[in-house]
Protein backbone atom coordinates (compact mmCIF):
# COMPACT_ATOMS: atom_id res chain seq x y z
CA UNK A 1 0.00 0.00 0.00
CA UNK A 2 1.03 3.61 -0.39
CA UNK A 3 2.58 5.66 2.75
CA UNK A 4 0.90 8.74 3.69
CA UNK A 5 3.97 10.59 2.19
CA UNK A 6 3.90 8.87 -1.25
CA UNK A 7 0.30 9.67 -1.17
CA UNK A 8 0.66 13.45 -1.10
CA UNK A 9 3.82 13.09 -3.08
CA UNK A 10 1.17 12.36 -5.67
CA UNK A 11 -1.15 14.80 -4.78
CA UNK A 12 1.79 17.58 -5.29
CA UNK A 13 2.98 16.04 -8.67
CA UNK A 14 -0.31 15.52 -9.64
CA UNK A 15 -1.59 19.30 -9.29
CA UNK A 16 1.61 20.31 -10.78
CA UNK A 17 1.20 18.26 -13.67
CA UNK A 18 -2.83 19.50 -14.14
CA UNK A 19 -1.06 23.13 -14.74
CA UNK A 20 0.62 21.36 -17.41
CA UNK A 21 -2.76 19.27 -18.80
CA UNK A 22 -4.11 23.12 -18.53
CA UNK A 23 -2.13 24.12 -21.08
CA UNK A 24 -1.97 21.17 -23.33
CA UNK A 25 -5.94 21.44 -22.79
CA UNK A 26 -5.84 24.70 -24.62
CA UNK A 27 -2.92 23.78 -27.30
CA UNK A 28 -4.70 20.26 -28.48
CA UNK A 29 -8.09 20.70 -27.57
CA UNK A 30 -9.13 24.27 -27.71
CA UNK A 31 -6.88 25.22 -30.57
CA UNK A 32 -5.95 21.91 -31.92
CA UNK A 33 -2.74 22.91 -32.66
CA UNK A 34 -0.29 19.97 -31.78
CA UNK A 35 2.85 21.81 -29.21
CA UNK A 36 5.62 20.02 -27.69
CA UNK A 37 7.34 23.30 -26.94
CA UNK A 38 5.85 22.26 -23.26
CA UNK A 39 8.84 19.81 -23.35
CA UNK A 40 11.20 22.95 -22.97
CA UNK A 41 9.07 25.44 -21.65
CA UNK A 42 8.53 23.33 -18.43
CA UNK A 43 12.56 23.33 -17.75
CA UNK A 44 12.31 26.87 -18.85
CA UNK A 45 10.23 27.91 -16.21
CA UNK A 46 11.72 26.18 -13.27
CA UNK A 47 15.31 27.25 -14.59
CA UNK A 48 14.28 30.90 -14.69
CA UNK A 49 12.49 30.73 -11.40
CA UNK A 50 15.38 28.92 -9.74
CA UNK A 51 17.90 31.61 -10.71
CA UNK A 52 15.92 34.50 -9.95
CA UNK A 53 15.48 32.75 -6.75
CA UNK A 54 19.28 32.54 -6.21
CA UNK A 55 19.69 35.83 -7.21
CA UNK A 56 17.50 37.13 -4.40
CA UNK A 57 14.10 37.78 -6.25
CA UNK A 58 10.96 37.47 -4.42
CA UNK A 59 9.49 33.91 -5.04
CA UNK A 60 6.13 34.64 -6.63
CA UNK A 61 7.91 37.61 -8.70
CA UNK A 62 10.17 35.13 -9.80
CA UNK A 63 7.38 32.37 -10.48
CA UNK A 64 5.78 35.53 -12.06
CA UNK A 65 9.05 35.84 -14.74
CA UNK A 66 8.80 32.30 -15.29
CA UNK A 67 5.45 32.13 -16.42
CA UNK A 68 6.32 35.68 -18.79
CA UNK A 69 9.38 33.26 -19.92
CA UNK A 70 6.91 30.49 -20.93
CA UNK A 71 4.63 32.79 -22.68
CA UNK A 72 7.70 33.77 -24.98
CA UNK A 73 8.74 30.37 -26.04
CA UNK A 74 4.70 29.52 -27.10
CA UNK A 75 4.48 32.77 -28.80
CA UNK A 76 7.52 31.40 -30.75
CA UNK A 77 5.98 28.87 -31.91
CA UNK A 78 2.58 30.46 -32.91
CA UNK A 79 4.46 32.69 -34.47
CA UNK A 80 7.00 29.95 -36.75
CA UNK A 81 3.59 28.59 -37.59
CA UNK A 82 1.88 31.38 -38.15
CA UNK A 83 4.00 33.90 -39.98
CA UNK A 84 6.39 31.34 -41.87
CA UNK A 85 3.84 28.74 -42.22
CA UNK A 86 6.08 26.03 -40.77
CA UNK A 87 3.85 23.00 -39.63
CA UNK A 88 2.41 23.40 -36.64
CA UNK A 89 4.51 20.12 -34.77
CA UNK A 90 7.29 20.80 -36.48
CA UNK A 91 7.40 24.58 -35.36
CA UNK A 92 6.86 23.37 -31.84
CA UNK A 93 9.88 20.80 -31.97
CA UNK A 94 12.20 23.87 -33.54
CA UNK A 95 11.16 25.88 -30.28
CA UNK A 96 11.40 22.77 -27.40
CA UNK A 97 15.43 22.05 -29.01
CA UNK A 98 16.49 25.79 -28.93
CA UNK A 99 14.91 25.71 -25.72
CA UNK A 100 17.85 23.10 -24.51
CA UNK A 101 20.36 25.49 -25.41
CA UNK A 102 18.59 28.69 -23.86
CA UNK A 103 17.90 26.98 -20.88
CA UNK A 104 21.37 25.62 -20.42
CA UNK A 105 22.59 29.62 -20.99
CA UNK A 106 20.29 30.60 -18.46
CA UNK A 107 21.36 28.61 -15.72
CA UNK A 108 24.88 28.41 -16.49
CA UNK A 109 25.09 24.59 -15.81
CA UNK A 110 22.90 21.52 -16.00
CA UNK A 111 20.87 22.23 -13.05
CA UNK A 112 20.88 24.74 -10.26
CA UNK A 113 19.68 23.63 -6.64
CA UNK A 114 17.17 25.71 -4.27
CA UNK A 115 18.25 24.19 -0.81
CA UNK A 116 17.94 26.81 1.95
CA UNK A 117 16.66 29.30 -0.81
CA UNK A 118 13.28 31.27 0.37
CA UNK A 119 11.00 29.72 -1.89
CA UNK A 120 7.22 30.45 -2.51
CA UNK A 121 6.11 27.23 -0.19
CA UNK A 122 8.71 28.96 2.71
CA UNK A 123 5.88 31.03 4.39
CA UNK A 124 3.24 28.29 4.24
CA UNK A 125 5.40 25.70 6.73
CA UNK A 126 5.28 28.30 9.39
CA UNK A 127 1.55 27.37 9.95
CA UNK A 128 1.69 24.10 11.76
CA UNK A 129 1.12 22.06 8.94
CA UNK A 130 2.75 18.84 8.10
CA UNK A 131 6.14 19.17 5.97
CA UNK A 132 3.89 16.80 2.97
CA UNK A 133 1.18 18.46 3.34
CA UNK A 134 2.18 22.13 2.55
CA UNK A 135 2.76 21.82 -0.96
CA UNK A 136 -0.38 20.17 -1.80
CA UNK A 137 -2.56 22.64 -0.11
CA UNK A 138 -0.41 25.80 -1.74
CA UNK A 139 -0.88 24.00 -5.39
CA UNK A 140 -4.02 23.48 -4.78
CA UNK A 141 -4.85 27.10 -3.82
CA UNK A 142 -3.03 27.80 -7.22
CA UNK A 143 -4.75 25.00 -9.53
CA UNK A 144 -8.07 26.38 -8.51
CA UNK A 145 -7.53 30.17 -8.93
CA UNK A 146 -6.03 28.91 -12.19
CA UNK A 147 -8.93 26.69 -13.66
CA UNK A 148 -11.35 29.94 -12.75
CA UNK A 149 -9.47 32.61 -14.28
CA UNK A 150 -9.47 29.58 -17.71
CA UNK A 151 -12.82 28.97 -17.30
CA UNK A 152 -13.96 33.05 -17.21
CA UNK A 153 -11.89 33.12 -19.62
CA UNK A 154 -12.86 30.44 -22.12
CA UNK A 155 -16.37 31.99 -21.59
CA UNK A 156 -15.55 35.73 -22.54
CA UNK A 157 -15.83 37.17 -25.82
CA UNK A 158 -11.86 36.27 -26.79
CA UNK A 159 -11.91 33.04 -25.49
CA UNK A 160 -14.91 31.99 -27.50
CA UNK A 161 -13.23 33.44 -30.36
CA UNK A 162 -10.09 31.36 -29.28
CA UNK A 163 -12.52 28.09 -29.55
CA UNK A 164 -14.13 28.95 -32.45
CA UNK A 165 -10.58 29.67 -33.91
CA UNK A 166 -9.47 25.82 -33.23
CA UNK A 167 -12.95 24.12 -34.49
CA UNK A 168 -13.53 26.14 -37.38
CA UNK A 169 -10.93 28.73 -38.47
CA UNK A 170 -13.58 29.49 -41.44
CA UNK A 171 -16.31 30.36 -39.81
CA UNK A 172 -13.85 32.26 -37.32
CA UNK A 173 -12.28 34.48 -40.20
CA UNK A 174 -15.94 35.14 -41.60
CA UNK A 175 -16.87 36.67 -38.15
CA UNK A 176 -13.93 38.94 -38.43
CA UNK A 177 -11.56 37.14 -35.86
CA UNK A 178 -8.06 37.45 -36.47
CA UNK A 179 -7.32 33.44 -36.49
CA UNK A 180 -3.32 33.75 -36.66
CA UNK A 181 -3.47 36.49 -33.43
CA UNK A 182 -5.92 33.99 -31.44
CA UNK A 183 -3.13 30.60 -32.42
CA UNK A 184 -0.31 33.21 -30.87
CA UNK A 185 -2.19 34.33 -27.79
CA UNK A 186 -3.45 30.57 -26.86
CA UNK A 187 -0.09 28.45 -27.40
CA UNK A 188 1.38 31.74 -25.34
CA UNK A 189 -1.06 31.21 -23.01
CA UNK A 190 -0.59 27.66 -22.44
CA UNK A 191 3.10 27.74 -22.14
CA UNK A 192 2.89 30.30 -19.62
CA UNK A 193 0.87 27.51 -17.93
CA UNK A 194 3.67 25.51 -18.39
CA UNK A 195 6.12 27.77 -17.18
CA UNK A 196 4.37 28.22 -13.85
CA UNK A 197 4.44 24.23 -13.42
CA UNK A 198 7.94 24.51 -14.08
CA UNK A 199 8.28 26.83 -11.33
CA UNK A 200 6.27 25.34 -8.91
CA UNK A 201 7.89 21.87 -9.77
CA UNK A 202 11.34 23.32 -9.18
CA UNK A 203 10.68 25.12 -5.66
CA UNK A 204 9.24 21.76 -4.44
CA UNK A 205 11.65 19.53 -5.40
CA UNK A 206 14.23 21.95 -4.52
CA UNK A 207 16.21 22.23 -7.81
CA UNK A 208 15.51 23.33 -11.56
CA UNK A 209 17.47 20.74 -13.68
CA UNK A 210 17.72 20.80 -17.63
CA UNK A 211 16.62 17.47 -18.59
CA UNK A 212 13.61 17.33 -16.44
CA UNK A 213 11.18 18.21 -19.04
CA UNK A 214 11.85 15.46 -20.79
CA UNK A 215 8.25 13.70 -21.03
CA UNK A 216 6.43 16.29 -19.56
CA UNK A 217 3.97 16.52 -22.68
CA UNK A 218 3.12 12.75 -22.85
CA UNK A 219 2.28 13.11 -18.94
CA UNK A 220 -0.03 16.18 -19.43
CA UNK A 221 -1.40 14.36 -22.11
CA UNK A 222 -2.08 10.99 -20.54
CA UNK A 223 -3.08 14.09 -17.50
CA UNK A 224 -6.18 15.57 -20.33
CA UNK A 225 -7.09 12.06 -22.12
CA UNK A 226 -7.17 10.02 -18.88
CA UNK A 227 -9.56 13.38 -17.23
CA UNK A 228 -11.55 12.76 -20.29
CA UNK A 229 -11.87 9.37 -19.70
CA UNK A 230 -13.44 9.79 -16.04
CA UNK A 231 -15.21 13.19 -16.52
CA UNK A 232 -16.69 13.39 -20.15
CA UNK A 233 -15.85 16.67 -21.17
CA UNK A 234 -18.90 18.39 -22.49
CA UNK A 235 -18.46 21.79 -21.03
CA UNK A 236 -15.25 24.44 -21.00
CA UNK A 237 -15.56 23.31 -16.72
CA UNK A 238 -15.60 19.84 -17.06
CA UNK A 239 -13.13 19.32 -19.36
CA UNK A 240 -10.67 22.11 -17.39
CA UNK A 241 -11.41 19.54 -14.00
CA UNK A 242 -10.78 16.62 -15.78
CA UNK A 243 -7.52 17.83 -16.71
CA UNK A 244 -6.76 18.10 -12.73
CA UNK A 245 -8.67 15.02 -12.11
CA UNK A 246 -6.90 13.15 -15.09
CA UNK A 247 -3.19 14.17 -13.36
CA UNK A 248 -4.31 13.47 -10.05
CA UNK A 249 -5.46 10.17 -10.91
CA UNK A 250 -2.46 9.21 -13.22
CA UNK A 251 -0.06 10.13 -10.43
CA UNK A 252 -1.93 7.99 -7.80
CA UNK A 253 -1.52 5.06 -10.29
CA UNK A 254 2.22 5.52 -11.24
CA UNK A 255 2.51 5.88 -7.60
CA UNK A 256 0.57 2.70 -7.07
CA UNK A 257 2.33 0.56 -9.49
CA UNK A 258 5.86 2.01 -7.99
CA UNK A 259 4.81 0.75 -4.60
CA UNK A 260 3.20 -2.26 -5.49
CA UNK A 261 5.80 -4.70 -4.45
CA UNK A 262 4.05 -7.62 -6.52
CA UNK A 263 4.17 -6.04 -9.46
CA UNK A 264 7.73 -6.13 -9.03
CA UNK A 265 8.04 -2.58 -10.93
CA UNK A 266 10.97 0.31 -10.07
CA UNK A 267 11.39 3.60 -10.69
CA UNK A 268 12.96 3.04 -14.21
CA UNK A 269 9.79 1.46 -15.92
CA UNK A 270 7.88 4.66 -15.46
CA UNK A 271 8.18 5.97 -18.56
CA UNK A 272 6.63 2.34 -20.03
CA UNK A 273 3.78 2.48 -17.13
CA UNK A 274 3.13 5.79 -18.50
CA UNK A 275 2.86 4.93 -22.07
CA UNK A 276 0.61 1.29 -21.11
CA UNK A 277 -1.87 3.89 -18.81
CA UNK A 278 -1.61 6.75 -21.92
CA UNK A 279 -2.62 3.30 -24.28
CA UNK A 280 -5.54 2.47 -22.15
CA UNK A 281 -6.59 6.11 -21.45
CA UNK A 282 -7.08 6.17 -24.88
CA UNK A 283 -8.51 2.66 -25.57
CA UNK A 284 -10.88 2.31 -22.86
CA UNK A 285 -13.37 4.99 -23.86
CA UNK A 286 -13.87 3.22 -26.90
CA UNK A 287 -14.43 -0.03 -25.52
CA UNK A 288 -17.03 1.46 -23.31
CA UNK A 289 -19.18 2.79 -25.97
CA UNK A 290 -18.71 -0.02 -28.05
CA UNK A 291 -20.11 -2.04 -25.35
CA UNK A 292 -23.32 0.46 -24.36
CA UNK A 293 -24.11 0.12 -28.56
CA UNK A 294 -24.26 -3.80 -27.46
CA UNK A 295 -26.40 -3.53 -24.79
CA UNK A 296 -28.15 -1.01 -26.39
CA UNK A 297 -29.09 -2.97 -29.22
CA UNK A 298 -29.78 -6.18 -27.38
CA UNK A 299 -32.67 -4.22 -25.88
CA UNK A 300 -33.75 -3.12 -28.96
CA UNK B 1 -22.68 49.19 -52.45
CA UNK B 2 -20.19 47.43 -53.40
CA UNK B 3 -17.87 47.04 -56.93
CA UNK B 4 -15.40 44.74 -58.27
CA UNK B 5 -13.32 46.36 -60.95
CA UNK B 6 -10.92 43.87 -63.79
CA UNK B 7 -10.43 41.24 -61.38
CA UNK B 8 -7.27 38.38 -62.41
CA UNK B 9 -6.64 35.40 -60.09
CA UNK B 10 -5.00 32.83 -61.11
CA UNK B 11 -4.12 29.93 -59.05
CA UNK B 12 -0.81 28.05 -59.34
CA UNK B 13 0.67 30.30 -61.56
CA UNK B 14 4.30 29.29 -63.68
CA UNK B 15 2.85 25.65 -62.54
CA UNK B 16 1.37 22.80 -64.85
CA UNK B 17 -1.61 23.40 -63.55
CA UNK B 18 -1.91 27.06 -64.25
CA UNK B 19 -5.45 27.75 -63.75
CA UNK B 20 -7.00 31.30 -64.64
CA UNK B 21 -9.88 31.44 -62.17
CA UNK B 22 -10.72 35.10 -62.39
CA UNK B 23 -9.97 36.58 -65.84
CA UNK B 24 -11.00 40.84 -65.86
CA UNK B 25 -14.13 40.30 -63.62
CA UNK B 26 -16.49 43.29 -63.11
CA UNK B 27 -19.19 43.76 -61.35
CA UNK B 28 -21.27 46.78 -59.27
CA UNK B 29 -23.86 45.85 -56.98
CA UNK B 30 -25.80 48.69 -55.45
CA UNK B 31 -27.52 49.19 -52.25
CA UNK B 32 -30.58 47.09 -51.81
CA UNK B 33 -30.02 44.81 -54.62
CA UNK B 34 -30.55 40.71 -54.42
CA UNK B 35 -28.16 39.72 -57.43
CA UNK B 36 -28.35 35.91 -58.13
CA UNK B 37 -25.14 34.44 -59.68
CA UNK B 38 -25.01 31.71 -62.28
CA UNK B 39 -22.17 29.84 -64.14
CA UNK B 40 -21.24 26.55 -64.62
CA UNK B 41 -18.57 24.61 -62.75
CA UNK B 42 -15.10 26.36 -62.71
CA UNK B 43 -17.38 29.86 -64.05
CA UNK B 44 -15.60 31.16 -61.52
CA UNK B 45 -19.00 31.34 -59.14
CA UNK B 46 -17.07 30.73 -55.79
CA UNK B 47 -13.90 32.21 -56.71
CA UNK B 48 -15.67 35.43 -56.90
CA UNK B 49 -17.07 34.86 -53.79
CA UNK B 50 -14.09 34.22 -52.12
CA UNK B 51 -12.26 37.10 -53.45
CA UNK B 52 -15.05 39.34 -52.53
CA UNK B 53 -15.05 37.81 -48.50
CA UNK B 54 -11.35 37.83 -48.91
CA UNK B 55 -10.15 34.15 -48.58
CA UNK B 56 -8.09 35.15 -51.63
CA UNK B 57 -6.62 38.12 -52.83
CA UNK B 58 -6.77 38.61 -56.36
CA UNK B 59 -3.34 39.33 -58.28
CA UNK B 60 -5.12 42.32 -59.77
CA UNK B 61 -8.13 44.78 -59.80
CA UNK B 62 -9.91 46.31 -57.28
CA UNK B 63 -12.56 45.99 -55.12
CA UNK B 64 -14.45 48.50 -53.02
CA UNK B 65 -16.75 48.40 -50.30
CA UNK B 66 -18.65 51.17 -49.42
CA UNK B 67 -16.27 53.57 -50.67
CA UNK B 68 -13.36 51.62 -48.92
CA UNK B 69 -10.73 49.76 -51.04
CA UNK B 70 -10.52 46.45 -49.49
CA UNK B 71 -8.73 44.66 -52.09
CA UNK B 72 -5.68 43.83 -50.08
CA UNK B 73 -7.64 43.08 -46.86
CA UNK B 74 -7.44 39.80 -45.10
CA UNK B 75 -10.67 38.13 -44.31
CA UNK B 76 -11.17 38.94 -40.84
CA UNK B 77 -10.62 42.68 -41.21
CA UNK B 78 -13.61 42.96 -44.05
CA UNK B 79 -15.69 40.76 -41.59
CA UNK B 80 -17.84 44.24 -40.37
CA UNK B 81 -18.93 44.61 -43.93
CA UNK B 82 -19.14 41.28 -45.38
CA UNK B 83 -21.56 38.71 -43.94
CA UNK B 84 -21.11 34.75 -44.97
CA UNK B 85 -23.14 31.88 -45.64
CA UNK B 86 -21.39 28.78 -46.70
CA UNK B 87 -22.64 25.75 -48.81
CA UNK B 88 -21.39 23.51 -46.24
CA UNK B 89 -24.17 23.43 -43.59
CA UNK B 90 -21.49 22.32 -41.18
CA UNK B 91 -18.86 25.25 -41.77
CA UNK B 92 -20.96 27.78 -41.09
CA UNK B 93 -21.49 27.04 -37.29
CA UNK B 94 -19.06 25.76 -34.57
CA UNK B 95 -20.43 22.45 -33.57
CA UNK B 96 -18.95 21.98 -30.10
CA UNK B 97 -20.03 25.52 -29.00
CA UNK B 98 -23.82 25.51 -28.39
CA UNK B 99 -26.37 28.01 -30.23
CA UNK B 100 -26.20 30.74 -28.40
CA UNK B 101 -22.40 30.81 -28.32
CA UNK B 102 -22.43 30.71 -31.81
CA UNK B 103 -25.08 33.79 -32.12
CA UNK B 104 -22.65 35.66 -29.25
CA UNK B 105 -19.94 35.00 -32.05
CA UNK B 106 -21.73 36.67 -34.94
CA UNK B 107 -23.54 39.65 -32.88
CA UNK B 108 -19.33 40.82 -32.34
CA UNK B 109 -19.05 40.04 -35.92
CA UNK B 110 -16.04 42.18 -37.37
CA UNK B 111 -16.59 44.05 -33.79
CA UNK B 112 -12.93 44.04 -31.19
CA UNK B 113 -13.51 41.57 -28.47
CA UNK B 114 -12.76 41.88 -25.14
CA UNK B 115 -12.46 40.04 -21.55
CA UNK B 116 -16.19 40.18 -21.00
CA UNK B 117 -18.86 37.16 -20.47
CA UNK B 118 -19.62 36.42 -24.67
CA UNK B 119 -22.82 35.17 -23.70
CA UNK B 120 -24.72 38.52 -22.40
CA UNK B 121 -28.13 38.44 -21.04
CA UNK B 122 -28.90 41.26 -23.09
CA UNK B 123 -28.58 39.44 -25.76
CA UNK B 124 -30.93 36.93 -25.02
CA UNK B 125 -34.18 38.91 -25.87
CA UNK B 126 -33.18 39.39 -29.48
CA UNK B 127 -31.44 35.75 -30.15
CA UNK B 128 -34.96 34.12 -28.46
CA UNK B 129 -36.62 36.50 -31.59
CA UNK B 130 -35.12 35.61 -34.11
CA UNK B 131 -35.03 32.21 -33.70
CA UNK B 132 -38.36 31.60 -32.62
CA UNK B 133 -39.21 33.22 -36.58
CA UNK B 134 -37.55 30.26 -37.90
CA UNK B 135 -40.78 28.21 -36.42
CA UNK B 136 -38.27 25.37 -35.27
CA UNK B 137 -38.17 25.73 -31.53
CA UNK B 138 -34.74 26.85 -31.50
CA UNK B 139 -35.66 29.42 -29.32
CA UNK B 140 -36.23 27.18 -26.01
CA UNK B 141 -32.86 25.00 -27.11
CA UNK B 142 -29.94 27.97 -26.88
CA UNK B 143 -27.67 26.24 -24.46
CA UNK B 144 -27.95 22.69 -27.21
CA UNK B 145 -24.91 22.13 -28.97
CA UNK B 146 -25.11 22.99 -32.33
CA UNK B 147 -23.52 20.05 -33.97
CA UNK B 148 -26.99 18.27 -32.24
CA UNK B 149 -29.01 20.15 -35.10
CA UNK B 150 -29.60 18.86 -38.91
CA UNK B 151 -27.97 20.80 -41.75
CA UNK B 152 -31.03 22.53 -42.42
CA UNK B 153 -31.26 23.89 -38.65
CA UNK B 154 -27.66 24.50 -38.92
CA UNK B 155 -28.00 26.10 -41.92
CA UNK B 156 -31.08 28.49 -41.27
CA UNK B 157 -29.14 29.62 -38.00
CA UNK B 158 -26.05 30.44 -40.27
CA UNK B 159 -28.38 33.08 -42.08
CA UNK B 160 -29.61 34.41 -38.66
CA UNK B 161 -25.95 34.68 -37.55
CA UNK B 162 -25.07 36.42 -41.17
CA UNK B 163 -28.20 39.20 -40.54
CA UNK B 164 -27.95 39.43 -36.87
CA UNK B 165 -26.09 42.70 -37.62
CA UNK B 166 -25.57 45.17 -40.16
CA UNK B 167 -23.87 44.11 -43.64
CA UNK B 168 -22.84 45.60 -46.84
CA UNK B 169 -23.09 42.60 -48.72
CA UNK B 170 -24.48 39.08 -47.54
CA UNK B 171 -22.66 36.63 -49.31
CA UNK B 172 -24.38 33.25 -50.13
CA UNK B 173 -22.64 30.51 -51.72
CA UNK B 174 -24.63 28.09 -53.15
CA UNK B 175 -26.19 28.03 -49.65
CA UNK B 176 -28.77 25.29 -50.52
CA UNK B 177 -27.02 23.04 -52.33
CA UNK B 178 -25.95 20.36 -50.06
CA UNK B 179 -29.57 20.61 -48.41
CA UNK B 180 -32.75 17.87 -49.21
CA UNK B 181 -35.46 19.72 -51.75
CA UNK B 182 -37.82 20.41 -48.72
CA UNK B 183 -35.24 21.94 -46.62
CA UNK B 184 -33.52 23.50 -49.40
CA UNK B 185 -37.06 25.79 -50.49
CA UNK B 186 -37.37 26.46 -46.55
CA UNK B 187 -34.11 27.95 -46.51
CA UNK B 188 -34.72 30.02 -49.51
CA UNK B 189 -38.02 30.78 -48.21
CA UNK B 190 -36.02 32.22 -44.96
CA UNK B 191 -33.44 34.00 -47.12
CA UNK B 192 -35.81 36.01 -49.06
CA UNK B 193 -37.69 36.96 -45.92
CA UNK B 194 -34.27 38.13 -44.10
CA UNK B 195 -33.35 40.09 -47.05
CA UNK B 196 -36.10 41.64 -47.76
CA UNK B 197 -37.28 42.97 -43.92
CA UNK B 198 -33.90 44.05 -43.26
CA UNK B 199 -32.89 45.39 -47.25
CA UNK B 200 -29.90 43.81 -47.62
CA UNK B 201 -27.68 43.71 -50.50
CA UNK B 202 -27.17 40.18 -51.37
CA UNK B 203 -25.15 38.16 -53.95
CA UNK B 204 -26.19 34.45 -54.02
CA UNK B 205 -24.28 31.81 -55.88
CA UNK B 206 -26.94 29.52 -57.58
CA UNK B 207 -26.29 25.93 -59.38
CA UNK B 208 -29.93 26.51 -60.74
CA UNK B 209 -30.96 28.68 -63.61
CA UNK B 210 -34.92 28.32 -62.41
CA UNK B 211 -33.36 29.45 -58.43
CA UNK B 212 -31.54 32.14 -60.01
CA UNK B 213 -34.30 33.63 -62.17
CA UNK B 214 -36.58 33.09 -59.16
CA UNK B 215 -35.62 34.64 -56.68
CA UNK B 216 -33.24 37.92 -56.35
CA UNK B 217 -34.05 41.39 -58.59
CA UNK B 218 -30.78 40.89 -61.03
CA UNK B 219 -28.91 38.09 -62.67
CA UNK B 220 -25.29 37.26 -63.60
CA UNK B 221 -24.16 34.75 -65.61
CA UNK B 222 -20.38 34.34 -65.22
CA UNK B 223 -18.21 32.27 -67.60
CA UNK B 224 -14.24 31.69 -67.75
CA UNK B 225 -13.61 33.93 -65.04
CA UNK B 226 -16.40 37.21 -66.79
CA UNK B 227 -19.62 38.50 -66.59
CA UNK B 228 -21.38 36.93 -69.65
CA UNK B 229 -24.78 38.75 -69.19
CA UNK B 230 -25.89 41.03 -66.54
CA UNK B 231 -30.21 41.09 -66.82
CA UNK B 232 -32.49 43.21 -64.32
CA UNK B 233 -35.74 44.68 -64.52
CA UNK B 234 -37.88 44.19 -67.21
CA UNK B 235 -35.73 42.40 -68.98
CA UNK B 236 -35.51 39.61 -66.44
CA UNK B 237 -39.23 39.79 -65.41
CA UNK B 238 -40.86 36.67 -67.18
CA UNK B 239 -37.65 35.03 -68.42
CA UNK B 240 -37.21 31.72 -68.40
CA UNK B 241 -34.68 28.98 -68.14
CA UNK B 242 -34.89 28.17 -72.38
CA UNK B 243 -34.72 32.46 -72.79
CA UNK B 244 -31.34 32.20 -70.20
CA UNK B 245 -29.78 29.29 -72.47
CA UNK B 246 -30.65 30.95 -75.58
CA UNK B 247 -28.72 34.61 -73.97
CA UNK B 248 -26.25 32.45 -72.99
CA UNK B 249 -24.93 30.49 -76.64
CA UNK B 250 -25.92 34.00 -78.19
CA UNK B 251 -23.50 35.83 -76.70
CA UNK B 252 -21.08 32.92 -76.37
CA UNK B 253 -21.54 31.26 -79.69
CA UNK B 254 -21.35 28.21 -76.93
CA UNK B 255 -23.43 25.38 -76.50
CA UNK B 256 -24.05 24.98 -72.39
CA UNK B 257 -22.78 21.63 -71.42
CA UNK B 258 -23.38 21.65 -67.77
CA UNK B 259 -26.48 18.76 -67.30
CA UNK B 260 -26.95 19.98 -63.87
CA UNK B 261 -27.11 23.58 -64.92
CA UNK B 262 -30.00 22.84 -67.16
CA UNK B 263 -31.45 20.12 -64.47
CA UNK B 264 -31.04 22.12 -61.01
Amino acid sequence: MLSEIAFYGALETGLIYGLVAFGIYISFRVLDFPDLTVDGSFPLGAAVAAVLIMGGWNPWLATGMAIIAGMAAGAVTALLNVKLKILNLLASILTMIALYSVNLRIMGRPNVALLGEETVLTPWYELGLKFHQVPVLLFMVVAVVVLVLLWRFMKSETGLAMRATGANPRMARAQGIATGSMIVLGVALSNGLVGLAGALFAQSQGAADVTMGVGVIVIGLASLIGGEAVLTPSTVVRALIACIIGAIVYRLAIAFALNADALGLKAQDLNLITAVLVTLAIVLPGVRTKIAHRLTRKQA
Amino acid sequence: MISATDLQLTFGKGTPLENPALRGMSLTVNQGEFVTVIGSNGAGKSTFLNALAGEVLVDSGKIVVDNQDVTRLPTHKRANRVARVFQDPLAGTCENLSIEENLALAIKRGQSRGLTSAVKKQYMKQFRDSLSSLNLGLENRLGDKMGLLSGGQRQAVSLLMASLTPSSILLLDEHTAALDPKTARFVLELTEHIIATQQLTALMVTHSMKQALEVGSRTVMLHQGQVVFDISGKERDGLEVKDLLGLFEKQRGLQVDDDSLLLG
